[in-house]
């Protein structure tokens, strides 16, 4: 009972700091930035919904009538009446039998083909005397998002005939299908954009507004009237950085909802520890944009600044769309000091694998430390900067 | 009389560079105290040393009472400050920028609201108080600026070329303006690029290359220097300077 009244006591105390109090209304300012200024206001708020929408939708879905070729060297009774069950579906086309293995590569690049099935050598009588026989579905990896779409549906086909086979038959066999991704290995759908648009918004949001912001009251003045005031510096950076948090809060709910509820990206791992993560995100993210802005002096520069050292490395290297094992060695490298790489694997482990809190424990580490490490030198070059 | 800045001997190095050379002077409470100086003369420096943003290397250095090697807190907070950039929120609306600076210097809320009143009659301002600033014309902003700068009473206020790219008529007008706040007790330090302006001050200092040259008024200056007007008196001292323009 006594210990509540004296931190109640206190909690009064601390409001009615005169400091405190000031500090409110600067963080009130700070919101009147931002919300007065209503086309940057609308950008913050709709560019994410815009950016995952784009994303999620611009890898188109429909794989009606998707064209395929097909190489069958064994051209026996199975393969045949395969055939004929893709032939009849409604989701392909067959446009050539090929001759040759040599072909394939040749026809995927010529035509616009979204799959080649290739059926082994004596498909039947493998089936027959070792009761399991391949199948290869070759599809174009760059669209990933159909060669999924195409490969589910044919794996389908092909489960069904077989079926119909073992009804006939009554041999137990199984055909195997081995689906083979060409040109993009790693198959990145949707589901693989949403968690690299996260780390990009989270930062574009604290890094770049907080910068641009503490830029522009240098550019305009008022930075130098302030820190002549008996007015804490710490304040001033803080009352800055607590409107963005609250908006890059916002753009995380909005992107979540709408990766799980249309884009259909389920959240397979614990959401508590995907907001811890973001939350951590966006502590780095702020002190980035501290420590940018301690280097640039007017907007512009803090636009550029923030363009060439956040966005333009976590759209190219953080592995949101380009997989980091296939970039050279000294990329390799970079990509591991970018932050938004260790975020975005961490929201992969999370929400696409639905691993657990010990399987992010190195991105929370490596996060924590970059963390730490920011904010000590953004927080030294700053009162540096105002000697 | 009663002194509000003592300094003696102030003194700031950057590396091997002296910026500020022993410099010694004193203002009087309720004087307009020009300092003046050519670009890199070192005025910038002084004058942030003065505020308390600036550590000095050595020298002493009293304002409003207060050391500024380790009372610059106390310094701050009896001071008013204002620059060329006016250094207004654009996007506030006046009474908005007005509450923003009194609470900054520690203004109760009630002395706020009953003084921004005062201060927007006396101004002729009522009618602007929900106005944005960025839609006052440039003469009334500079007003604007300075009113915020002593609104909270402040011992001195540090004047930093507060009228540059304004044009003569507003010039003399803010003139008045402080005028009628040295009436109320509160002391003026101004630096300045325009002589006319130089003229204007009780006393003035002018400064080259890290010293201070003259100290006096304008009147005294003018007959010691021999010179028509302080544009002579300039031109005759900054000819002297061996610094080149930083």
């Amino acid at each position: 009972m006594s210990r509540i009244k004296i931190l109640q006591t206190r909690i009064q105390k601390f409001l009615a700091n005169p400091q405190v109090k000031t500090f409110g209304s600067f963080v009130q300012k700070e919101f009147y930035h931002i919300s007065r200024d209503k086309t940057s206001l609308a950008l913050l708020l709709i560019l994410p919904v815009l950016l995952m929408i784009l994303f999620g939708y611009s890898i188109n879905t429909e794989v009606k009538n998707s064209q395929i070729a097909i190489y069958d060297p064994s051209n026996d009774v199975v393969t045949r009446g395969l055939i004929e069950k893709i032939k009849a579906s409604e989701y392909f086309t067959v446009v050539r039998m090929l001759k040759s293995p040599d072909e394939i590569e040749k026809q995927f690049l010529r035509e616009d083909l979204k799959m080649v099935i290739v059926f082994s050598d004596h498909f039947y009588e493998n089936m027959q005397r070792t009761g399991k026989a391949q199948v290869e579905l070759l599809t174009d990896g760059t669209d990933p998002n159909s060669a999924m779409t195409v490969v589910s549906y044919a794996s389908n086909i092909i489960a069904l005939y077989q079926k119909e086979l073992f009804k006939i038959q009554q041999i137990p066999f199984q055909i195997q299908p081995a689906v083979k991704l060409l040109y993009n290995p790693q198959l990145k759908g949707p589901y693989y954009f949403v968690p690299g648009i996260l780390g990009m918004i989270l930062m574009i949001i604290c890094s770049m507004m907080t910068s641009i912001s503490i830029a522009r009251e240098k550019e305009f003045g008022t930075m130098e009237v302030l820190l002549v005031s008996p007015f804490k510096s710490m304040y001033i950076i803080l009352s800055k950085a607590i409107p963005y948090f609250v908006l890059s809060l916002v753009n995380l709910t909005s992107m979540l909802l709408l990766a799980v509820f249309m884009l259909k990206v389920p959240i397979a791992g614990s959401l508590f520890w995907l907001i811890m993560l973001s939350l951590l995100f966006i502590f780095l993210s702020l002190s980035l944009g501290l420590l940018i802005s301690t280097v640039a002096n007017t907007q512009l520069e803090a636009l550029l600044f923030s363009g060439m050292v956040l966005v333009i490395p976590v759209v190219m290297l953080s592995g949101m769309l380009f997989p980091i094992e296939n970039m050279p060695h000294f990329f390799q490298w970079l990509s591991q000091i970018i932050p938004a790489t260790w975020y975005i694997s961490g929201v992969k482990k999370i929400m696409i694998k639905g691993l657990g809190f010990s399987s992010i424990l190195p991105e929370l580490g490596i996060l924590t430390i970059m963390t730490a490490f920011l904010i000590a030198v953004s927080w030294k070059s700053f009162k540096y900067r105002l000697e | 009389m009663e002194k509000v800045i003592e300094v003696q001997n102030l003194t700031k190095k950057f590396g091997d560079f002296t910026a500020v050379d022993h410099i010694s002077f004193e203002v009087y409470k309720g004087e307009i105290f020009g300092f003046l100086g050519a670009n890199g003369a070192g005025k910038t420096t002084a004058m942030r040393m003065l505020c308390g943003l600036l550590p000095p290397t050595s020298g002493k250095g009293l304002v409003a009472g207060f050391d500024i090697h380790n009372q610059s807190e106390e310094v701050k907070r009896n001071i008013g400050y204002m620059s060329q950039k006016f250094a207004l929120y654009e996007d506030l609306k006046v009474w908005e920028n007005i509450r923003l600076y009194g609470g900054i210097y520690g203004v109760p809320e009630d002395e706020i609201v009953t003084k921004t009143d005062e201060l927007l009659k006396r101004l002729g301002f009522e009618k602007e108080r929900n106005s944005f600033v960025k839609s006052l014309p440039m003469g009334w902003k500079q007003k604007l600026a300075f009113s915020v700068a002593i609104f909270h009473e402040p011992k001195i206020v540090f004047l930093d070329e507060p009228t540059g790219g304004v044009d003569p008529i507003t010039r003399r007008k803010f003139w008045e303006l402080i005028y009628e706040a040295t009436d109320r007790g509160i002391t003026v330090f101004v630096t300045t690029h325009y002589m006319d302006e130089a003229e204007y001050c009780d006393r003035v200092s002018i400064m080259v290359d890290g010293r201070i040259d003259a100290l006096d008024t304008p009147k005294n200056l003018k007959q010691q220097y021999h010179a028509q007007n302080m544009n002579e008196v300039f031109q005759q001292l900054a000819r002297k300077a061996k610094r080149v323009d930083a």
